[in-house]
């Protein structure tokens, strides 16, 4: 990238808290623009695994080492990357502070913390209930938790999944997942089921999943492998009960189940609430432009953390608007005007052996109204009678894109 | 000078939007991937071609008609001047059948070498082929035979020259080959 006068003016420093798909190329791109600016990226875990793909590895499809990546690749590129619990951003005097005591001060701060669960919203689930019925909503231990409590479960066990309402990280995530573990009980436990208890009546993509659902696991028959009860029908999980398994619903009842992964509502990570960037709600506003925040100048919030709106929360989403971050940060960080952004967002989903689909967008920014808008005419879902080599092809390049996104966010 | 940055703001746009490609085509359009093609280094007459075909949906496509319909005809112009200006890099494909590279090479050579030049590497109009992804490529292919992707005259007549001689096997042989070239 040509921006010569950068390496002449004074280096500007930039924070950015938090490694995920967001941080991780937005630190990886601020130092592709501007090579002469100090870069720090602070991340709690010395490594990162990937919420994508992570139902392939609950559906025992992939191995838990490919969703893992590390942080080489970002040091390589000069970026000072330090392992450290973020616990302070001090806006004014302009320093992020460490639980290990470190101090780092910075031009512009860029908060990338992903969510953190609202445990209270569910009635008896909490952190030390969630390893007993785990969420694995954010990969790591919990995904080898919740595939080893499958692995584990005799022939003819429930399996509860339960997806929260929206908004939520990843809205296919749970789809793809019942999709993946129903797959695993046909192959190696046929006569168990999966439960789901949602709080929603419609969900992403929902006539692309029931249509594998139907294709590959008995949906809608008697012999159905999955069982789907909706918010209208009382799905809404309200409590759980961690001894004696089971899950009570609004208006449906309660179930026991063999598995629980509950899956419970989500807001930022804790930083950018104690930071003052939630403004009371439970994601930070931002200028969608620059995704800098609304509520604190000169600190950007990006990835799941923040309301954009019209854009799924989703690791390509973070990934495409930490480029508009770091581009915006780096020409504010020089009195420059930033450049008018145009993202998009495209999810593939794993439905069942070789059958993959997506979702896809394109958005402009609307300065005056301070909204991503969809472009007319582009994006959607994967067409519903695309045929069985189209959705061949989709879970090729569903695996492709894994493959590219790992390496252009981490590599 | 305030020129100067009104060309770095426009540069830092396309930047901004080739950044919503990359995620799915690899940094720079370079990918790792077997299957998504890379999109460096291509000819900008290609690249543009690709993308309104994609548009209009004369090119079959499972995602690129969706995404491609979200951009302006300068705003694809752009994209096409900013990947073609990157190197097209060939990073190994374990799943290459080296057994028939040699052969394929040879087969090339009769059937497909007049118009991708070059081991692939060039040609008019055609796109790259040297390195590209296998996955990709046999994709492509089978869209051609099943004229769902439309080839020129003499292309389909190397085609069917090429199936009557050697069956589906001759290009399994020639991808291979085109997709191992440094
Ligand atoms: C099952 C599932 C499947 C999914 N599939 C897809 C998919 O196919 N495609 C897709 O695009 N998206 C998918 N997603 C969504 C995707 O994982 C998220 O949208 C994405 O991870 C968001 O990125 P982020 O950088 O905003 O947050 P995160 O990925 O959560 O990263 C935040 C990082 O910040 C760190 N952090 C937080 N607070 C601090 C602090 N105070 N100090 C230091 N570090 C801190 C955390 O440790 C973490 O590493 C899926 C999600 C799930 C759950
Ligand atoms: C969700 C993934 C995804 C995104 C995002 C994406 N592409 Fe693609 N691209 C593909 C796939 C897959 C193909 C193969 C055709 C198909 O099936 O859609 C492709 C094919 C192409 C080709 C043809 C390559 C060749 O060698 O023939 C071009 C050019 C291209 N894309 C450009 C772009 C540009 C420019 C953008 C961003 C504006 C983009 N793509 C965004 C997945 C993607
Ligand atoms: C007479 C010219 C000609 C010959 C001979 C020819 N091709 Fe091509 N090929 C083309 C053209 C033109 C294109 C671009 C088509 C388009 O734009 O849709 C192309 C594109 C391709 C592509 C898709 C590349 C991409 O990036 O999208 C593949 C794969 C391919 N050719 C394989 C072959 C093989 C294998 C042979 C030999 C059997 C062959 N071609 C012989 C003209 C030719």
């Amino acid at each position: 990238v040509g921006l010569p006068h950068i390496a002449r003016a004074a280096a500007p420093r930039f924070v950015i808290v938090g490694g995920g798909p967001g941080g991780a190329t937005a630190a990886k791109y601020l130092k592709r623009y501007a090579p002469a600016a100090e870069v720090t990226l602070i991340e709690a875990n010395p490594t990162y695994t990937t919420c994508f793909m992570s139902n392939e590895v609950l559906g025992g499809l992939r191995d838990f080492s490919t969703i893992q990546v590390g942080y080489d690749g970002l040091s390589g590129h000069g970026i000072t990357v330090i392992h450290d619990l973020v616990t302070a951003i001090d806006p004014e005097g302009k320093t992020v502070t460490t639980q290990g005591g470190e101090s780092v001060a910075f031009d512009r701060c860029i908060v990338a913390p992903g969510i953190d669960f609202k445990y209270d919203a569910v009635e008896g689930y909490s952190a030390e209930a969630a390893e007993i019925m785990p969420h694995a909503w954010k990969a790591g231990p919990q995904t080898t938790l919740l595939r080893s409590q499958l692995e584990a479960m005799e022939d003819g066990g429930t399996v509860i999944v339960a997806p929260p309402d929206n908004p939520f990280r990843c809205p296919p995530g749970p789809y793809e997942r019942i999709s993946l573990i129903a797959n695993y009980l046909k192959q190696h436990k046929p006569k168990s089921k999966v439960l789901v208890l949602d709080a929603k009546d419609k969900f992403s993509k929902m006539p692309l999943f029931t249509q594998a659902w139907e294709m590959f696991y008995g949906y809608g028959t008697d012999n159905s492998l999955i069982e789907w009860v909706s918010k209208s029908d009382g799905g809404t999980v309200t409590g759980v009960n961690t001894e004696t398994m089971e899950v009570t619903t609004a208006g449906a009842g309660t179930f026991k189940g063999d598995v629980v992964n509950l899956i419970p509502p989500q807001s930022a990570g804790a930083i950018a609430r104690s930071t003052g960037l939630l403004e009371g709600g439970d994601w930070a506003p931002v200028n969608k432009g620059t995704f800098e925040s609304l509520a604190v100048p000169g600190i950007h919030v990006l990835g799941d953390a923040s309301i954009a709106a019209a854009m799924p929360k989703s690791g390509a989403s973070a990934n495409s608007q930490a480029k508009a971050t770091a581009a915006s940060a780096l020409a504010l960080s020089m009195g420059q005007e930033p450049p008018m952004p145009t993202l998009a967002n495209a999810c593939y989903s794993i439905g069942g052996p070789e059958h993959g689909f997506s979702v896809a967008a394109v958005y402009n920014y609307d300065d005056f109204e301070n909204k991503l808008v969809p472009v007319e005419g582009a994006g959607g879902v994967s067409p519903i009678d695309a045929g069985a080599d189209s959705r061949r092809r989709e879970m090729f390049y569903a695996h492709s894109w894994f493959e590219n996104m790992k390496a252009d966010c981490w590599g | 000078p305030a020129l100067a940055q009104a060309d770095e703001t426009e540069d830092m746009t396309v930047e901004v939007m080739a950044g919503a490609c990359t995620y799915c085509h690899g940094t720079d359009g370079n990918g790792i991937g077997e299957a998504i093609p890379s999109i460096a280094g291509m000819p900008e007459d290609q690249f543009a071609y690709m993308m309104v075909t994609y548009q209009d949906g004369s090119n079959p496509a499972t995602v690129m008609g969706r995404v491609a319909r979200g951009y302006t005809e300068d705003q694809i112009q752009a994209l096409a001047a900013y990947f073609g200006g990157k190197p097209f890099e060939r990073p190994p494909q374990p799943w290459i059948d080296e057994s028939v590279v040699a052969e394929g090479k040879e087969l090339a050579a009769e059937y497909c070498e007049s118009c991708h030049e070059n081991e692939g590497r060039d040609g008019e109009g055609v796109g790259i082929l040297a390195g590209q992804k296998l996955q990709y490529m046999r994709f492509s292919v089978a869209d051609f035979l099943s004229e769902a992707r439309e080839m020129e005259r003499r292309q389909a007549r190397k085609f069917r020259e090429l199936m009557d001689d050697h069956g589906e096997e001759g290009f399994e042989k020639i991808l291979n080959y085109y997709a191992s070239v440094q």
